[in-house]
């Protein structure tokens, strides 16, 4: 598809649009600006719904049978289906989309698989673009899936308006994700394989853990389900559901979302003047100079800041 | 007796051998499956003990005393394309070759259980095996052959029920007793989910149809095959020969398992477990295989299951050799291929085999590639003199090391499934899936950087541009003739009967504890499809999909 | 520019990966092959979508543009392939998407091989055919800018 037809095919509804848009992002490429800025709903942000937890919990089953229920109410849904191990030479295998075939072909439903390669910074920047994108696009509804293994469901978390964190009974899961911190981030538990012998049980650890935690506003709901028979989906929707309601009474949805503004303004001043910093270290044999004379770099990135002054920002991204 | 050499004389030899030139082509000296070679075996390799022998407990030398002295292996080639017409013309043509049983190869849609009307099998009709759709093409398939004479062998797992039920339906109009009945029956499920993924319902339905065929046929089908636990597909999707084994008995085990929590006794229902194995190219690794499957069987039901019917601790098998191991390249050599491993299957004591067709890479099978095919077994059984001794090899320090390391790799696998909580959960968890996409990416590698050669495909590949074969080819009107046929036998049928057939076997579908064999019959009878019975299981159990381990 | 900024300018923006949608079209389960076709084309950079068993040409092309992927990789081993490959190729011409490569793994014949390129199919590749050889005719296809 050739570059220049992007605007008008993203404008148009086409799917091919929408998903070089998403390519554009994952390539950082500056000019996705000029697309956003030049769509009507540029601003538009869908509800966004992170989903993590330890491989084999049956995420991307349990993402399924959701979108099926959003799609029952008419809604848009897209998935991000983002994998944070990029093994060997940039390479990746995306599998995720192999849970969700019976939505394969719905025109309702998009779904995107995203390797973390090249991503400066993690995962965050770009996927908060995307999620722009999907909003712009019409979606209604954006559900991010990760594995929950490093720092990437910490990115989820910081973007999604509700983070679910999946468990499985029997794993010694509980016990894993209080050591990586993964308590903290969840806005709803979702205990699935709940007709597992020892769901009970694992519901109970958490129980026991959260009220050891400080006492929050919101209490995280644990949920049961059997996401492979469909069984609690229905109630891990509607805990959904009463997480945004309390996210809106009590005015933390208008301040995540001005948090969230700022952040993503301050990453985009952040890679704009990396760039221009690899820029003048490369090309500006004044700069390179001094480095290589101070053998210290902070007068070095003082100049660097200095001389940019008002060129921080990317040619493609320029007005 | 064994011959001891002096320590002096074992040493002389060592000195011997690191004195002489080694080859330089770096290829490699392990077995195909990474296993390593030692130089030389003596008797202090195998394990001391009393001396084993054929036809005794634990079978390593074989299940009977006498071997192929007593009764030759049957040769059953695997045959099946087109329609029931086609296929029933090819089993009247091997019948008069000199073949001694049948075994029907099915075609795609018919293995996924779904009609050769619906919209996916377009395509794929009579492309792999025969297309069935209902008792009518049965009925065709195996007109003017006596079921109660021959032994048939059935290639179909997700379906086996439905295809049992078709076939003891056209041998009761041939007025023929379900206990005269001789034949296998593949019904492995467990494997499909390991290796082939000809699955449709999730695992633990799929299990009970297994028992339920296994509790039917013990009584009403006595000497029927219930399960053909194979090993075949695990090897041919890349595993090594250890996993091949070892996974094959774990899946045997877990049968036996189910079949127990039903209640049934181990002696009513062990004997008409049989196996099936793929005789690769590495010929004595497969021989060790062999020797040690039966070893491992033997000990099993009767330490663990507590067996006491002889036959319940004889594991019967059929081979196939290894499709996998068949060049495109220079395809006549894959007759050469094959004879090796139709030889390895003998010397290790096989009851039946299948010997593949040297075109099989390329497509079907044409009438006189099939007949090379049971020609090269018929050169084993009457001109090589290989059967004229049983178990030739036992002794053999090498083969007997071979199978004593088989065992012990396969008892190792045993002890890592277990921790998974058994065969199902490993398979959820993806653990033997994820062993065998290993292996065969090691295996591709390992030709890639030449350290294994294949004849004519990254060796010796001169003369591959002469390749100039024929190809047997289904004509396309054969696809449409087979959709309007089912489509006449629905047409054709007692609609209410065939209605309140398919309204029964759903309810019992939904009561756990109903035999649904019976209700499958009663279907079949009436003309149902195979689409409309599996649909309307797949209406109570679901469909799996499974989760991808690369 | 100068070669020197060049580099610095693919440190910033990394080079689109080649997409490669992976699929099991037709109804046979085997998957051997695009399991280690998999493998290796990721181990040589290339970014894998791999859709798992029983796609429908539908569900393939859905998937190929749903991913942005460049190129469409089928393995199929039930002899359907004069069937459902061109069916690949048609559905991509309905939904305007021509610039997605295809190529196909799996027991084809010479003169089938033959006749799919003319409808289509950019390569073929048969049982036994090296692994290079694929990277290579990818690499070919999408140099690296």
């Amino acid at each position: 598809m050739p570059e220049r037809n992007l605007l008008a095919e993203f404008k148009a509804g086409n799917i091919r649009g929408l998903a070089r848009a998403i390519s554009l992002v994952e390539q950082r490429d500056p000019s996705v600006r000029h697309l956003l800025e030049g769509l009507a709903n540029g601003a538009r942000r869908p509800r966004v719904l992170g989903f993590t937890g330890a491989p084999g919990t049956g995420k991307s089953t349990l993402v399924d049978a959701l979108v099926s229920n959003l799609r029952e109410s008419e809604l848009r849904v897209a998935v991000l289906a983002v994998d944070p191990n990029s093994p060997y030479s940039g390479g990746a295998i995306l599998g995720d989309r192999i849970r969700m075939q019976r939505h394969a072909l719905d025109p309702g439903v998009y779904i995107r698989s995203m390797g973390a390669r090249g991503h400066l910074g993690g995962l965050s920047v770009a996927t908060r673009e995307a999620v722009r994108l999907l909003g712009a696009f019409g979606f209604d509804e954006v559900i991010l899936e990760t594995v929950g293994v490093g720092q990437s469901e910490l990115e989820v978390a910081a973007i999604a308006d509700t983070t679910l964190v999946v468990l499985t009974p029997g794993l010694g899961d509980g016990v894993q994700m209080i050591k990586a911190g993964i308590m903290e981030i969840a806005d709803v538990f979702v205990v699935n394989k709940a007709d597992l012998p020892g769901a009970q049980k694992t519901m109970q650890e958490i129980r026991s853990m959260l009220s050891m935690g400080p006492k929050l506003s919101w209490r995280a709901p644990i949920v049961g389900a059997s996401a492979i028979k469909g069984e609690g989906v229905d109630e891990v929707l509607a805990a959904v559901e009463r997480h945004r309601a309390h996210l809106e009474a009590s005015g933390e949805a208008a301040e995540r979302a001005e948090a969230r503004l700022k952040d993503e303004a301050a990453d985009l001043v952040a890679e704009w003047a990396r760039a221009q910093a690899r820029r003048l270290l490369d090309q500006d044999e004044a700069v390179a100079g001094r480095l290589r004379r101070d053998r210290i770099p902070y007068a070095a990135a003082e100049e660097i800041l200095t001389r940019a002054g008002g060129r921080l920002v990317p040619e493609a991204a320029r007005t | 007796m064994k011959v001891r050499y002096a320590k002096e004389t074992f040493a002389e030899w060592q000195r011997q051998f690191e004195a002489a030139p080694k080859r330089s082509d770096g290829v490699s000296a392990t077995t195909v499956s990474g296993a390593e070679i030692e130089p030389l075996y003596t008797s202090a390799s195998p394990a001391d003990g009393p001396e084993e022998l054929p036809g005794e407990f634990p079978y390593t030398r074989g299940i009977h005393a006498a071997g192929y002295r007593g009764r030759l292996w049957t040769m059953r080639q695997f045959a099946g394309f087109a329609t029931a017409a086609e296929t029933n013309r090819r089993y009247n043509y091997l019948l008069e070759n000199g073949q001694t049983g049948l075994s029907v190869a099915f075609d795609m849609p018919t293995l996924m259980g779904q009609d050769s009307d619906a919209p996916t099998s377009r395509g794929e009709i009579g492309h792999c095996g025969v297309a069935i759709d209902s008792l009518d093409d049965m009925e065709t398939l195996f007109r003017g052959i006596p079921l109660a004479q021959v032994s048939t062998s059935m290639t179909i797992n997700s379906p086996a029920a439905v295809l049992l039920c078709m076939y003891l339906a056209v041998a009761e109009k041939q007025g023929a007793s379900m206990k005269q009945l001789n034949g296998t029956l593949q019904n492995d499920i467990l494997k499909e989910f390991i290796a082939q993924k000809e699955f449709i319902f999730p695992p633990e339905p799929s299990m009970r149809l297994v028992v339920d065929s296994i509790e039917y046929c013990a009584k009403e089908v006595p000497r029927w095959n219930t399960v053909s636990i194979s090993g075949y597909h695990i090897r041919e999707a890349g595993s090594t020969a250890a996993q091949e084994l070892a996974f094959t008995l774990a899946d045997g085990f877990a049968y036996v398992d189910a079949c127990l929590e039903r209640g049934l006794k181990i002696d009513d229902f062990a004997p008409r477990l049989a196996y099936f194995f793929d005789a690769h190219i590495d010929f004595f690794e497969e021989i060790a295989k062999f020797r040690a499957a039966r070893r491992i069987w033997a000990r099993h039901l009767r330490d663990r299951y507590g067996a006491q019917d002889e036959r319940s601790l004889k594991l019967r098998f059929h081979t196939q050799t290894a499709g996998v191991s068949l060049t495109a390249q220079q395809p006549e050599l894959n007759v050469a291929r094959t004879a090796i491993e139709a030889l390895s299957a003998v010397l290790g004591g096989t009851q039946s085999l299948h010997t593949n067709a040297m075109d099989e890479v390329l497509g079907l099978p044409t009438d006189k590639s099939a007949r090379i095919a049971l020609r090269t077994q018929q050169m084993l059984a009457f001109e090589s003199g290989v059967a004229n001794t049983v178990d030739p090899l036992g002794g053999s320090y090498f083969v007997e090391a071979l199978t004593d390391r088989m065992e012990a790799e396969a008892e190792a696998y045993f002890e890592r499934i277990d921790a998974y909580g058994g065969v199902i959960p490993a398979i959820e968890a993806g653990f033997m899936q994820k062993e065998i996409a290993d292996a065969a990416f090691r295996h591709q590698q390992e030709l890639e950087t030449r350290q294994r050669l294949i004849v004519g495909v990254n060796e010796f590949t001169a003369g591959n541009e002469e390749d100039e074969i024929e190809i047997l080819r289904i004509p396309p009107r054969l696809e449409q003739e087979q959709v309007e046929r089912v489509r006449e036998v629905r047409r054709r049928r007692d609609q209410a009967r065939a209605a309140k057939a398919v309204t029964e076997l759903r309810k019992a579908a939904a009561s756990p504890s109903e035999n649904l064999m019976p209700y499958i019959l009663d279907a079949v009878r009436a003309y149902c499809t195979e689409g409309e019975i599996m649909g309307a299981m797949v209406d109570v159990f679901g469909l799996y999909t499974e989760k991808a381990v690369i | 520019m100068s070669e020197v900024a060049a580099a610095g300018a693919q440190v910033e923006e990394p080079a689109r990966p080649v997409r490669i949608v992976l699929a099991k079209v037709g109804l046979d389960g085997h998957d051997r092959g695009v399991k280690v076709v998999a493998r290796a084309l990721r181990d040589a950079g290339f970014e894998i979508i791999y859709t798992g068993l029983r796609q429908t040409p539908q569900m393939v092309v859905e998937a190929a543009l749903q991913e942005d992927a460049q190129v469409i990789g089928l393995s199929l081993h039930s002899g359907a392939h004069m069937t459902l490959f061109p069916a690949v190729v048609e559905e991509l011409r309905r939904r305007r998407a021509e610039d997605i490569v295809v190529f196909g793994g799996g027991i084809v014949p010479e003169d089938d091989i033959v006749e799919l390129k003319k409808q289509g199919v950019a390569e073929i590749f048969t049982p036994g055919a090296p692994l290079q050889s694929i990277i290579d005719w990818l690499r070919n296809r999408f140099p690296a800018r």
